[in-house]
């Protein structure tokens, strides 16, 4: 594993850190200058490339951001599947702060920096939840999908045992 | 936290891998029940179904809870697993989202790099 990390120098590391009750931070250097970065999280023809990557089976079907103080976004992922809400700060280039309302009151507010350094940024992702019982019920919302993940990895791993026998 | 929940998602896939296990699992998923019954009810010993379970309390898919002489297995993982679990599969997106960022801005970069070539000439 490290021989495989010391041949891919330029992959940077996504980490992610639960703060405090009520926060979690996710952190990730983008190889190149805040000005693209932001340029790539601001407008919705290049925001749709990446957000929802292929990877992990995600389609975004539409985007609509109005990047400004009070504009709102529009994410859509098919049928019943949508995410909104509005910006609150938006700084060119550093600072991006906007709420998340699909899960109503509990959505988190969340804060992002853009820190350039030698050609790099970092970015720095906050979410603020109102609550710690509003954060566990995001990361319930998650295990679940995880014990969907196993049962569906189950279901692979039966069928795998069925084709060799 | 992250090299221990790399082990557990090892841990999990070796546990499902082997067909006893999958069947206590199943067998769980329609009601708890103790070390004795599930030995009985796979036909093994008593030492062999514990092995198992042991296996998958290992990868966080079974707690058991020791009530006088019975041991009771229920699916499930403890609280600190499944928080990591969850974490670890937020990190994952998110580590799948940059990198697509990551092309996206090299894209961007090349795009710029070439756009100032034109202009110069």
């Amino acid at each position: 594993m490290d021989a495989r990390r010391e041949s891919e120098p330029m992959k940077s590391r996504t980490t992610v850190e639960r703060k405090s009750d009520r926060e979690l931070v996710v952190t990730r250097t983008i190889n190149g200058p805040a000005r693209l970065v932001f340029e790539a999280w601001t407008r919705p023809e290049l925001f749709k490339r990446w957000w929802a990557p292929r990877s992990m089976g995600m389609t975004l079907h539409s985007c609509e951001m109005d990047v400004r103080v009070g504009g709102g976004y529009r994410l859509n992922f098919g049928t019943n599947m949508d995410f909104f809400g509005r910006y609150i700060e938006v700084t060119p280039h550093s600072r991006l702060a906007w709420t998340n309302e699909e899960g109503g009151e509990a959505g988190p507010i969340t804060t992002l920096t853009f820190e350039e350094k030698g050609g790099k940024t970092l970015l720095v992702l906050h979410e603020l939840y109102p609550s710690k019982e509003a954060l566990d019920a995001a990361g319930t919302g998650a295990a679940d999908a995880m014990g969907e993940m196993f049962d569906q990895l189950e279901e692979l791993l039966v069928s795998l045992g069925a084709g060799t026998a | 936290m992250v090299q221990y929940t790399q082990d557990h998602f090892n841990a999990s896939f070796a546990a499902l891998s082997d067909v006893t296990r999958r069947g206590v699992l199943e067998q769980l998923a329609r009601a708890d029940a103790s070390i004795t019954e599930l030995a009985d009810k796979f036909h093994m010993t008593l030492t062999g179904m514990k092995k198992h379970v042991g296996v998958l309390e290992q990868a966080g898919l079974v707690t058991t809870e020791k009530v006088g002489r019975v041991r009771t297995c229920k699916l499930g993982m403890c609280r600190l697993q499944e928080e990591a679990a969850w974490i670890e599969s937020y990190r994952q997106l998110w580590d799948a989202r940059f990198d697509e960022l990551d092309q996206v801005v090299e894209e961007l970069k090349r795009k710029e790099k070439a756009d100032g070539r034109k202009k110069r000439k």
